[in-house]
């Protein structure tokens, strides 16, 4: 259903009196580079861009939207990879990126307060002088908004130990579609009532629009060592991550890299990592100044005895820098191997992700499609990157049948279909193979709770019943492609 | 991504170019982040992810007005995104196809066309720009303080010395450092002579950058010939390199190879050149200078041209802290300063915005001296500065 064409001009005139001209764009051509998010491959033209750059703004283009019942897609940075920042076609895309105010630092309580589009790694920095930090560090940092990550409930390579997003906010200001404020949490760790904060962290945009967020700020750590271990067999790798876990550490990030992983971001970076290597884990440890060398070689032990055949340890703080710099831009960096590529984002139990990764290389081969792989091996989420090229015929929908393998891997393994991108568009299928038609309807009933007219983020996130009984039928059928409504790259 | 440029296109050297950058982009944003006018902005059409969308789709064939060209004009060309981008992408190279092409497409207003012609006309030639300053400057007592800020004062040349040593390199002037600031040069050419080198200054005019930006290609080409022609004899009798000390020429003269690539003449002699250009931090880095500075502080400007362009990131810092200098830690040193070739003038808004940051970036650390490597930030930060701005290279003759 498009926007009729008396809702668009009612619309636009309102609108009008609360924006400015350049924060409402209307024509095609301003519309354009909107139509996607970090996946690209998912397409479409919203009606119309708000870029509001007040609260009052925001909520004042939430109440004319609720009451000309026009969908709203709320919009951070644009760095999610399921689509869930895809515009709706007869929709608003509410963009939140000018409202980027760091609003307070509470260096005493360790805490600070930010609009939603401050960028993720822009905190961290403000608050580095004061000695604290913001734990949770996506790989997309760089860009991504905290907004955007407490829709997403993003983790990142620190989060093994520091914990999601939703363990690091203490609160959120959230508008309603209606324009109603709601006030959740505060500067504390627990609050009366229901866990309303954790429910609305990962939402996704479906149930309100995040304008602020309090967040919990860490004490830099005294001392932080990462090293390099690298092995000529995945296997071996995989099974290194678990001989640290079951060692009682629980180091600051333990992530894993493959070959193709290895050589993209090489080429970007320039780190030095052993050539031969079919495997590098990066295992950062710290803590106190004392305790870190000595756990630093306790993990070197287990490593090497695990078969790595050689492991480097960063000399200093801009070497350190330099390892989780190349680790973090990986996937970008992948585009140098390949015009496109389709990240994957399942997890799995630790101890079977040896087993995994070789059938993952086995369906790789079947399908005839490289597949790179960089991941939060501590916490078992995977991130297989499928590397496509999206002008040969084809391709992406091999991709994609591929991608689906892998998450039916994945959920068959005991393990999920997303960890931390969110189900946004592309995962909708998957849920339908996550959970049971009587979960999902308790999800649709929490959506219905804050949303009754269903103009948040509409199709995202939580698939109908209905979906998942034709995706059913579907699987029978073949051949037909998930969203044929949609423009496809 | 996928592109969609048509087949005629496609069979063009511009277009195939273009479709493999293009491909690259992953659309990540991590560019975003790091882009001048996105983060004044916020507004993706304002980003290099943007940009690169917009541009796209102008290649496409997707209709396109005055509004796609104002958001492509809005970049510093500062090339921050590139070094950003983990693909590798060329974004500089594209923005030259794309800018070149909405220029067909979408005719500027005429004072649009006057202004731009004048910038072409005036700032190349070091005779024109000259006269005007002359004039500016005899007139300046007459105008209210703010303009005289705009108006800098005659500077001593310097002496340079003579060619004695066996070591040869050039230093090519460029078009507005010879009136704005001659003495950059000279004090090279003794620090120079002093380790053993003699430099030969080369007077060509402007090296090309001013009409490149301006997208007047056939301008350029034309500066690029001259340029050429002046420094071949000397290339010629073997000397060992050709020194710029605006970074913003030295990015130029890199280029050269490519923007030549396909001049059945001149090809070979743009790669020649491309490869004997330095910036000067290359040749002092090696040189063993006395550490004089005693603890000055001094908060540097890295240049966009030196740090994305020249990819020269760190190495003037090091110099200065090795002769001695306190060099002070500078937040947000990557945002370009707003100065950006005709930039300043052509948008002044948003240049102005970005030098207030950058100078309260810059006074941060209390230095007592801002230094720079490259003519245009220098001239743009002192207009509004409250701490003088010097050329690096004229601090290393301070005490
Ligand atoms: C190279 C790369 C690496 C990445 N690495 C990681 C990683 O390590 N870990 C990880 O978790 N993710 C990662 N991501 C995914 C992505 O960066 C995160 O999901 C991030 O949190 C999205 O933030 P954003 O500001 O870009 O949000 P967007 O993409 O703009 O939006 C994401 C979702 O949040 C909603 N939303 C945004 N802002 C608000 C708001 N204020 N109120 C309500 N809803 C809102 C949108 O509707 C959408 O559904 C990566 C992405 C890229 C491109
Ligand atoms: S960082 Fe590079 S790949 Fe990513 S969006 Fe920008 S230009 Fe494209
Ligand atoms: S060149 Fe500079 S201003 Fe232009 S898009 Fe890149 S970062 Fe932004």
């Amino acid at each position: 259903m498009s926007l009729s064409k008396t809702t668009c001009a009612a619309l636009m005139t309102r609108l009008g009196k609360v924006l400015s001209k350049h924060a409402l764009l209307h024509d095609e051509e301003a519309l354009r580079p909107y139509e996607c998010d970090g996946l690209s491959a998912y397409r479409q033209l919203p009606a119309v861009v708000c870029l509001p750059e007040t609260v009052e703004q925001v909520q004042a283009v939430l109440r004319i939207c609720d009451e000309l019942q026009v969908p709203v897609v709320p919009r951070g940075a644009g760095t999610g990879l399921s689509g869930g920042a895809l515009p709706d076609h007869a929709g608003v895309l509410l963009v939140l990126t000018k409202l980027n105010r760091i609003l307070e630092i509470d260096a005493p309580n360790f805490c600070a307060r930010v609009e939603p589009g401050v960028r993720n790694l822009a905190l961290s920095e403000a608050t580095r002088p004061l000695g604290l930090y913001y734990a949770p560090d996506p790989s997309s940092q760089i860009a991504c908004s905290i907004g955007g990550n407490v829709a997403e409930n993003s983790g990142g390579v620190h989060c093994l130990k520091y914990g999601l997003t939703v363990h690091n906010v203490l609160g959120l200001k959230m508008l309603t579609i209606e324009g109603e404020l709601l006030d959740i949490g505060g500067k504390t760790l627990d609050a009366p009532g229901y866990d309303v904060l954790a429910l609305l962290c990962g939402s996704e945009g479906l149930l309100g629009v995040i304008v602020e967020i309090t967040v919990r700020l860490l004490p830099c750590p005294e001392c932080a060592q990462v090293m390099v271990a690298a092995f000529d067999d995945v296997a071996k790798a995989g099974a290194a991550v678990g001989n640290v876990i079951a060692a009682g550490i629980i180091p600051a990030g333990l992530e894993m890299m493959d070959k193709l992983a290895i050589r993209a971001a090489e080429d970007f970076v320039h780190v030095g990592y052993p050539k031969h290597a079919a495997a590098i884990l990066l295992c950062e440890v710290d803590g106190a100044r004392v305790e870190v060398p000595e756990e630093l070689q306790r993990v070197r032990q287990i490593m090497l005895e695990s078969g790595a055949f050689e492991v480097r340890i960063a000399t200093d703080e801009a070497e350190r820098a330099l390892f989780w710099k190349s680790r973090k831009a990986t996937f970008p960096a992948v585009g140098r191997l390949s015009p496109d590529y389709y990240c994957m984002d399942g997890t799995i139990p630790r101890h079977r992700l040896a087993e995994v990764l070789t059938r993952i290389e086995a369906l790789s081969e079947q399908f005839g499609l490289p597949v790179a792989n960089v991941f939060h091996a501590g916490d078992g989420n995977l991130h297989p990157l499928i590397l496509y090229d999206a002008n040969r015929e084809g391709d992406l929908t091999k991709a994609e049948a591929l991608g689906a393998c892998i998450l039916r891997l994945c959920v068959a393994v005991g393990g999920t279909i997303t960890g931390e991108h969110g189900v946004g568009i592309e995962k909708l299928d998957g849920m339908c193979m996550q959970f049971k038609s009587s979960e999902l309807s308790q999800f649709l009933r929490v959506k219905a709770a804050f949303d009754p007219q269903g103009l948040l983020n509409p199709g995202k996130a939580v698939p109908t019943l209905h979906r998942c009984a034709e995706l059913g039928a579907m699987h029978v059928h073949r051949g037909q492609v998930p969203f044929p409504e949609l423009e496809r790259f | 991504m996928q592109t969609w440029l048509p087949a005629e296109f496609m069979q063009t050297s511009e277009g195939k170019a273009a479709d493999a950058i293009l491909r690259s982009c992953v659309h990540c944003g991590f560019c975003n982040a790091a882009c001048p006018t996105y983060t004044l902005l916020g507004n993706e059409l304002d980003g290099p992810r943007g940009r690169i969308y917009q541009i796209k789709g102008l290649l496409e064939g997707s209709p396109v007005t005055a509004q796609t060209q104002s958001h492509l004009d809005r970049c510093l060309t500062c090339r921050a995104c590139e070094t950003a981008c983990p693909s590798g992408v060329q974004y500089a190279k594209l923005l030259d196809i794309g800018r070149a092409e909405i220029a067909k497409r979408v005719p500027r207003s005429v004072p649009q066309r006057l202004l731009r012609r004048a910038l072409r006309w005036i700032i190349p030639s070091t005779r024109r720009f000259g006269l005007m300053l002359m004039l500016a400057r005899a007139l300046r007592p007459l105008l209210p303080s703010a303009v005289q800020r705009y108006i800098p004062l005659a500077k001593p040349s310097g002496v340079w010395p003579q060619v004695r040593h066996s070591r040869r390199m050039l230093i090519l002037a460029g078009c507005v450092q010879p009136v704005l600031e001659p003495g950059i040069d000279s004090s090279l050419a003794r620090l120079l002579d002093r380790h053993g080198i003699s430099a030969v200054p080369v007077y060509a005019g402007c090296c090309g950058a001013v009409s490149h930006h301006l997208t007047a290609a056939e301008q350029t080409h034309a500066h690029i010939k001259t340029t050429i022609d002046a420094l071949w004899p000397s290339i010629e009798s073997g000397i060992e390199a050709i020194i710029t000390t605006a970074g913003g020429c030295g990015a130029m003269l890199r280029d050269y190879r490519h923007i030549l690539r396909e001049d059945a003449e001149y090809s070979a002699k743009a790669a020649r050149v491309t490869e004997l250009c330095r910036d000067p931090v290359q040749i002092i880095e090696a040189l063993p200078i006395d550490a004089a500075a005693k603890g000055r502080r001094v908060a540097f400007q890295a240049p966009c041209s030196l740090v994305n362009a020249l990819k020269l990131e760190g190495r003037v810092e090091a110099v200065l802290q090795r002769v001695g200098f306190d060099v002070l830690p500078v937040q947000e040193s990557a945002l370009c300063c707003g100065s950006a070739g005709t930039y300043s003038i052509l948008q002044a808004g948003l240049a102005n915005e970005l030098r207030e940051r950058k100078l309260k970036n810059l006074y941060l650390a209390e230095p007592e001296i801002i230094a720079t490597a490259n003519i245009g930030c220098l001239t743009h930060l002192n207009a509004a500065s409250q701490i003088p701005v010097a050329h690096w290279l004229s601090l290393l003759e301070m005490d």
